[in-house]
């Protein structure tokens, strides 16, 4: 008999993760949140994302689902009377889809080099980072939130730029997200930070600038 | 294929052998949604409807509808359904059929047309890691489609089975390539590909295997490979 509730296997320092957490709570489902320690993933995590392995994953009724973007349209649909996570128009979540998939598999390529490149690479990398997420500015043109004027979608999916990329910024000692190179962005950035549900999940601020400044030197030592 | 202005205003703009244009073709024909088919001759440059239509990847399938933009080949399939949502459906309606269809094709999207490039252009140890993984990815598909019919189970035809069918002609220039039978490695899919290849939808979007290894041909010119 499979238990019933909604499990959710994390890392305390993953932006992938959080997005679920605030998927759930902006529907107000409660979940029991499992903390994985990454270099010795428990037997439940491998056991219910044998393929990937990884985090984030949804455990719902006894039920795997992995990927993050995935699992957070699906708690959209499972809790449809609450909170309206995805634009309620096809071609608006088409669109949302289509910023996602481009967030996801560009922005975050763009973003990773910024984190460990120094001295003069640093400037060409920090510079492809704007220019991506310049692009995908212009989703925010005319709004408060990708969402329009709730926080939506696509803010579950980028949010956490808005707490992870000012650490990565002050770690790696390059300005990405600047008044004056992205304006929308930054100004979106403090509404982000201003979210209820946002504000109640994100990691500690010094924590996660910790382990961000330990894993850097990690790689750059490798 | 359509070829006339059609009443429900969709415009495909597409490349022949292209898997990810096929993916919107057979659903479009699953759903049985007049459409215009505009060829564009990617080997000859890109119109300026494509980059304005996709000015972020500048890729096909593009869908028009009502002359507005979708872009990546499996949000449009999702788009059609929830834009026709009188028309058969390719995702199921149960959430978590959903998630795990979703998964899946994305696994496809991921994996497949990547994988595959590899083994044709590339020789020696990274062409040998290439069909490692190809097979790899076989096995994991025949394990996810286990005795049922179509990768949609229940629900029949469905959102994985479209996404992974306009694979199926690129079989026989795999295993020339990367020296191997699917049919023995991941005999389950093997039958599928067969019984899938036989659906109105699918056959009359798909080009035969001969044609993708031609076309292989012709583009290892193009790059000078060998």
């Amino acid at each position: 008999m499979a238990e019933k509730g909604v499990k959710v296997f994390g890392m305390w320092a993953s932006p992938m993760v959080i997005r679920v957490e605030w998927a759930l709570q902006l529907k107000g489902v409660t979940y029991e949140y499992i903390d994985e320690d990454l270099g010795n993933k428990s037997d439940a995590l491998l056991r219910h994302n044998p393929l990937t392995k990884k985090v984030p994953v949804l455990l719902h009724d006894g039920k795997p689902i992995a990927e993050s973007a995935i699992i957070v349209e699906y708690i959209d649909e499972v809790w449809k009377d609450g909170y309206p996570i995805m634009p309620a128009d096809p071609y608006e979540r088409a669109q949302a889809r289509f910023w996602a998939k481009y967030a996801d598999e560009k922005c975050n390529a763009a973003i990773y080099p910024v984190f460990t490149a120094t001295g003069e690479a640093q400037s060409k990398v920090v510079h492809e980072a704007q220019q991506c997420l310049k692009t995908l500015e212009k989703a925010l043109e005319g709004k408060k939130f990708f969402g329009g004027d709730a926080f939506g979608y696509l803010d579950v999916i980028v949010g956490w730029y808005a707490h992870w990329l000012p650490i990565i910024e002050e770690v790696s000692g390059a300005s990405v997200v600047t008044e004056e190179e992205l304006p929308l962005m930054k100004a979106w950035f403090d509404r982000i930070l201003a979210v209820d549900v946002v504000k109640e999940t994100l990691p500690p601020r010094d924590k996660l600038l910790a382990l961000n400044k330990a894993r850097r030197e990690q790689l750059l030592s490798a | 294929m359509a070829s006339e202005k059609s009443s429900s205003d969709l415009t495909l703009l597409d490349f022949w052998v292209s898997p990810f244009g096929q993916r919107v073709r057979i659903a479009l024909a699953e759903k049985s949604l007049p459409y215009e088919y505009v060829e564009e001759d990617l080997l000859a440059g890109k119109s300026d409807r494509l980059l304005q239509s996709n000015p972020v990847h500048k890729k096909i399938p593009v869908l028009l509808h009502g002359g507005k933009p979708v872009n990546e080949s499996l949000i449009i399939v999702q788009y059609l359904d929830e834009a026709f949502p009188d028309t058969p459906s390719l995702l199921p309606a149960d959430p978590y059929a959903r998630a795990q269809a979703r998964f899946w094709a994305d696994y496809v999207d991921k994996k497949v047309y990547d994988c595959g490039s590899r083994l044709w252009k590339l020789k020696g140890e990274p062409q040998a890691q290439a069909r490692a993984e190809m097979l790899e990815i076989l096995k994991t598909l025949e394990t996810e489609l286990g005795d049922k019919e179509f990768f949609g189970g229940e629900h029949g035809f469905g959102f994985v089975d479209a996404a992974f069918a306009p694979f199926t002609p690129w079989f026989m220039s795999y295993e020339k390539y990367g020296e191997f039978k699917v049919a023995e490695v991941a005999p389950k899919i093997a039958a599928w590909a067969e019984r899938v290849g036989k659906r109105e939808s699918v056959a009359k979007s798909l080009y035969s295997p001969d044609k993708v290894y031609d076309f292989i041909g012709v583009l290892k010119k193009m790059y000078g490979i060998e």
